[in-house]
């Protein structure tokens, strides 16, 4: 087993507001901009492409709003690295049997919660984002480590087999903690809250 | 071939067979054998699991859940000090209201001091009974009193409908019927010592839940865990990285009646061998980016004295216990779960599964418990498939069976027709020895 550090635990609260209106006009834009992105590399079936969106040591999460509701851990997917991503999409297309579908994602406008740092975070955050540092590769190019831009925005996922009706499958929201890198946003946490708590079968691809 | 078509006149359903190797599509299918069901089975002298202790604390904390089709609330009520060696004050309650039928609870889940009925506020103490509804005297007007229940109401006699409980462990059962024998005689000296094995003596922490609504019968779920034969052929993960596959050392355990069924199985390191020869979903080369969900801790609770050859000791890295009608428990290398079937209609089931680890461990054996449900669940790597192929099994037998003929049967003949235990997973066993129960009991 390799030896490697725990990935760090993202919070939402002790978030401090962006107040600069143009920054925050131009990373709204910005998100969207990469939700649009994302969308579209799943719903075009190009996954390997979808872990590139994340940071190395990024934590993807689909977790029913029942558990987040009640700070219960259990996930249905908990991926902690981009590795796991990459063994997800492995595993999904060529070890799962499912019937095939295809998805379509509507994701809603981004709303910018604001920025979390070392300097306002409570002592958990402070902690994350000192790990979060440390786990940083040359390959993430971070511009500035210790400080993460969190956002969150609803999504809605339909789900149609070929040749049949289309059924809405997963509605939810991203919570997302994004770092800022010389190549621009890269999503550090993505938090997939849903609130289709009864799941329509099984949940293949990623949300 | 030109022939006019006639008209099939419908046929009662019938089991021709005296064994239960080849099971009628009409089992799944047919409303009026659900109907049955509900009855005889999960409405019947059976013992039906509800929730875990861990679930509901502390006094008033209550979960409403289902049996077969009715829902019912698990509840934490006061005991009285006389009674505190031999009350564990978990009662079960029926979701309807003994005045006019209402389903009164909504919430799955909170704590209450007492459940009142929106509509005409018939309040219910936390174990059932009654304890008052508003102008049972009537109202006074001057010196007459209007209305009223009669004199002869008598609040004792219209308490919610209140069930049989036992808690066995961290484990709560319950039952409808006052003929069912007592829950560790229900379950059999064969089935105890692997629940014992997970429970017994440990405080359970509650880690979660997963719901997946599946389009097929309930029984094809409990059949998926008594079917050895598949997971080292549908499940890749299985085969690959040796968690379930042929070549183990395992064993189907039964019950006296077959109805419930342990499959154990000890796994080996994988790779390449006899067993993979021909196994298309094996894959030599496949290897984890990150193997994290592969760290496997054995774990002391694993290893008892073997039950079925005294002196002896197993240490099985995998047990699955299916209790009829509705539980299957699951231990899966580090990861616990229970996975709790939920019938609706002939055709659906809800499969809810709750996950825990235990009050003494450690956050890296947390962490781990966690990682590991990756595999399971309806996004599991060994279990998103699951769900898919029971879709399927209904889908070809409810098209064999749309003219209303109740043709069609399933071939279970794996190692015979016989029910026995055994020491390999090469077998159908333990769905022969569900469905001679379950044929007695439903007398068909």
């Amino acid at each position: 087993m390799n030896a490697r550090v725990t990935p760090p635990t993202f919070f939402t609260d002790s978030v401090e507001p962006l107040l600069d209106a143009s920054q925050l006009k131009d990373w709204t834009f910005e998100i969207n901009t990469l939700n649009a992105q994302y969308a579209r590399v799943l719903d075009e079936g190009h996954y390997q492409d979808w872990p590139n969106f994340f940071i190395e040591c990024a934590q993807y999460k689909i977790q029913a709003r029942e558990n987040y509701d009640r700070a219960l851990p259990l996930c249905i997917v908990d991926l902690e690295s981009k590795g796991m991503m990459k063994d997800r999409i492995y595993g999904i297309t060529e070890t799962i049997f499912h019937a095939p579908y295809y998805s379509r994602h509507i994701i809603s406008q981004s709303l910018i919660l604001g920025l979390q740092t070392s300097s306002n975070a409570h002592e958990g955050v402070r902690q994350c984002i000192g790990t979060l540092s440390a786990l940083l590769g040359p390959q993430d190019k971070a511009l500035d480590p210790t400080c993460l831009l969190v956002s969150t925005s609803n999504y809605g996922v339909y789900r149609t087999k070929p040749g049949k009706t289309s059924e809405i499958f997963s509605v939810g929201q991203y919570i997302d903690h994004w770092l800022v890198t010389s190549e621009g946003l890269k999503i550090a946490s993505r938090q997939c809250i849903y609130d289709s708590e009864m799941i329509l079968n099984s949940l293949i691809y990623p949300l | 071939m030109n022939k006019s078509f006639t008209p099939q006149p419908s046929k009662d359903p019938t089991w021709q067979s005296a064994q239960t190797s080849r099971i009628p599509f009409w089992v799944y299918t047919d409303p009026s054998v659900h109907a049955k069901e509900l009855s005889k089975i999960f409405y019947g002298a059976h013992w039906s699991y509800v929730g875990l202790l861990a679930e509901i604390p502390k006094l008033g904390d209550f979960k409403k859940t289902q049996i077969g089709e009715r829902e019912v609330i698990m509840v934490r009520d006061h005991i009285h000090p006389s009674q505190k060696d031999i009350d564990h004050g978990i009662r079960v309650v029926e979701n309807r209201c003994a005045h006019r039928g209402v389903r009164f609870l909504q919430a799955s889940y909170g704590n209450k001091r007492s459940f009142v009925c929106p509509y005409h506020q018939w309040a219910y103490k936390l174990n059932g009974d009654l304890g008052g509804l508003p102008f049972k005297d009537g109202v006074i007007d001057g010196e007459n009193k209007q209305g009223g229940m009669p004199e002869s109401f008598d609040l004792k006699s219209h308490g919610l409908n209140r069930l049989r409980v036992e808690v066995l462990h961290g484990l709560v059962f319950a039952s409808f019927d006052s003929d069912a024998p007592d829950l560790q005689t229900y379950l059999g000296p064969e089935i105890m010592p692997f629940i014992d094995r997970i429970f017994k003596g440990r405080e359970l922490t509650l880690l979660g839940y997963n719901r997946q609504r599946i389009p097929g019968n309930w029984k094809l779920m409990m059949e998926n865990i008594k079917d050895p034969y598949h997971p080292g052929l549908l499940h890749t993960w299985f085969v690959t990285f040796g968690l379930w596959r042929a070549d183990q050392k395992s064993r189907m355990v039964l019950d006296q009646k077959g109805r419930h069924s342990v499959m154990l199985s000890r796994r080996n390191e994988g790779g390449k061998g006899q067993v993979t020869q021909g196994v298309t979903s094996f894959k030599a080369n496949m290897k984890l980016e990150d193997d994290r969900l592969l760290d496997i801790v054995t774990e002391p609770w694993w290893t008892i004295q073997d039950p079925q050859h005294p002196g002896e000791t197993i240490t099985p890295s995998v047990t699955m216990i299916t209790l009829f009608p509705s539980l299957i428990i699951q231990q899966q290398v580090n990861s616990l779960s229970t996975r709790q079937i939920i019938p609706s209609g002939n055709g659906h089931f809800d499969f809810v599964w709750t996950h825990f680890g235990f009050k003494e461990d450690n956050e890296e054996m947390k962490k781990r418990r966690l990682r590991q449900s990756n595999l399971f669940g309806p996004a599991g790597y060994v279990s998103a498939d699951d769900g898919e192929v029971i879709e399927f099994s209904q889908s070809g037998f409810e098209q064999f069976n749309s003219d209303g003929q109740h043709n069609g049967e399933t071939l279970c003949e794996l190692d015979g027709v016989g029910v026995q235990a055994t020491e390999h997973m090469v077998t159908e066993t333990l769905i022969r020895g569900m469905y001679r129960y379950w044929r007695e009991v439903m007398e068909l």
